[in-house]
């Protein structure tokens, strides 16, 4: 089954094309990663996953809900976590945990509580305002929030943005564990190539809301000739050509061009 | 659902229990409002010669029911700004939160907010002026009922034209109940307006509670045309702003609003 459905997604503001008729679905516990410069469409596709953002085209389907007719049945299994959308500062880490275990409506909330304060070394920060947290503490209470429902489909748009290598590899092991365990199902927005190799099964590469390649971290260091996604990503920013001018699934790129698949469908 | 509501609520809710400032805020106005009426109340009684169960009562009955509709309006908005201040909105939206729920549970911060509020003011206008509102009768029940349906539909508006038009639209939170008052009755008849606003008057739900409470204070009657114009215009009035809300919700998730709202 496929947790995450998406076909021919589009979004239009105005004269501005932001996700232009992107198609692909992600097998139930994968980790997809969503590559891509500033403006790639990135936030806005997350966004449209999420429902806070009604596509202008296309169908997202997600753990069997159409999102557009059925969402609040899929967003009680999903959650989210961005360092640019941050918890509300004045109350406290434990009153912004209850508050969303309240809205998810998770059984024995306080245990719940007292589990992920113990995985993600919160305790001794429970009864802190969030506002007065570090990148790194709030990074943590953030990824505690997105897990207090145990959802079955994680978004996570940058989840190690601006953190320390230290803090930045205890989020990824711990992100490691959790899908190992739970099986969930994880789509990840990064500029950290790194991350996304260590993370990622299947990466989708946007470039002017458009999926201008996708594949394997390794299937796309082969396509590419590259010895990391990091070089990858600069030759799809800078339209160089890929090493075997051929696209994902083999066929020939045309007039030298980048392969491009948007709006063709992909397994992932 | 009930969870749901009480979850967003809880997050307001514990903003108060850390901080007396907050709470001191809600009751600061109100108590300031009677005291000013409540002696210029005393002051014409005694020019007048007359108690203050007489005009000078009417003034007292006019403000605290007054704040009533206001800090019922402000609460559900200022509930709702809180949100989009500390960029909540998105954090919210993506959990099963139905709107409604959002709604109910403004609506229960707003009650809140307002019995805070308003009660003290209440009990200082016995303590200070002898001025018992609750002498009133149960009726007072179903003034505070529609005085406070028309602070939400207000507030639903404003809270709709902030999603529609970002924070620029934040003013009106504090000062469009303002603009109604003259038009509400609250101190004076209906009757004494000019005759080409009087209309406008009648369409104010508000405006037919404070005859109805006039119409107690000075002559022991109980007006129920009035309280069955007002819970009709409210019904209008509420079904109204509920449309509107739906409507600029679902334009804010077509805009983005709801992820940017709050720059």
């Amino acid at each position: 089954m496929h947790a995450i459905q998406v076909e021919h997604l589009t979004k239009r503001y105005g004269d501005v094309l932001a996700v232009d008729d992107i198609s692909f679905q992600a097998q139930t516990g994968a980790t997809i990663g969503l590559l891509g410069g500033n403006g790639a469409g990135k936030t806005t596709t997350i966004a449209m996953l999420l429902g806070l953002l009604v596509p202008t085209s296309g169908r997202i389907t997600i753990l069997g809900h159409d999102m557009a007719t059925d969402r609040f049945a899929a967003l009680a299994r999903m959650n989210f976590s961005s360092p640019y959308v941050a918890l509300p500062h004045r109350p406290t880490v434990a009153q912004n945990l209850r508050v969303y275990g309240h809205l998810y409506n998770v059984p024995k909330l306080e245990r719940r509580i007292g589990e992920l304060a113990e995985e993600l070394n919160l305790t001794a920060i429970l009864d802190r305002p969030a506002g007065q947290l570090s990148a790194g503490q709030k990074t943590r209470v953030a990824l505690a929030k997105a897990l207090i429902n145990r959802p079955d489909v994680l978004l996570l748009d940058e989840p190690t943005a601006s953190l320390d290598p230290d803090t930045g590899d205890l989020v990824r092991s711990w992100l490691e564990r959790y899908r190992a365990v739970s099986g969930c199902t994880i789509l990840l927005a990064s500029h950290n190539m790194a991350e996304v190799e260590r993370l990622c099964s299947h990466v989708l590469v946007l470039k002017q809301g458009r999926v201008v390649d996708r594949g394997s971290p390794g299937d796309l260091l082969q396509r590419y000739g590259q010895q990391n996604l990091e070089e990858v990503f600069l030759d799809i920013a800078r339209d160089r050509q890929q090493a075997s001018d051929t696209g994902p699934d083999g066929r020939a790129a045309e007039d030298g061009a980048a392969w491009t698949e948007s709006g063709k469908e992909a397994s992932l | 659902m009930i969870r749901r509501i009480w979850g967003l609520m809880y997050r307001h809710l514990a903003l108060y229990r850390r901080s007396w400032p907050r709470l001191l805020e809600l009751c600061y106005w109100p108590i300031l409002q009677m005291c000013i009426w409540g002696f210029t109340a005393n002051y014409l009684a005694a020019r007048t010669g007359n108690t203050l169960l007489g005009a000078g009562a009417t003034l007292l009955g006019g403000v605290l029911l007054w704040e009533v509709t206001l800090r019922s309006q402000m609460g559900l908005s200022i509930s709702f700004m809180e949100e989009m201040w500390s960029r909540n909105l998105g954090h919210v939206f993506v959990s099963p939160v139905r709107p409604f729920e959002m709604i109910a549970a403004l609506i229960g911060m707003s009650i809140i907010r307002m019995t805070v509020g308003v009660l003290p003011a209440i009990l200082l206008a016995w303590a200070f002026y002898a001025f018992n509102l609750f002498s009133l009768g149960p009726i007072l029940v179903l003034f505070f009922i529609n005085l406070m349906i028309m602070g939400w539909a207000v507030a639903l508006g404003v809270v709709s034209l902030i999603l529609r038009h970002g924070a620029g639209a934040e003013a009106l939170a504090w000062g469009v109940l303002f603009g109604l008052a003259p038009f509400s009755a609250v101190f004076y008849p209906i009757s004494v307006l000019p005759w080409f606003i009087q209309p406008l008057a009648q369409i104010l739900p508000s405006a037919h509670v404070f005859e109805g409470m006039r119409a107690i204070l000075l002559h022991g009657e109980i007006r129920w045309d009035h309280l069955a114009a007002a819970f009709g215009l409210n019904l209008l009035w509420l079904a109204g702003a509920a449309l509107l809300f739906a409507r600029q919700f679902h334009a804010a998730r077509v805009s983005g609003a709801l992820i940017s709202i709050g720059e």
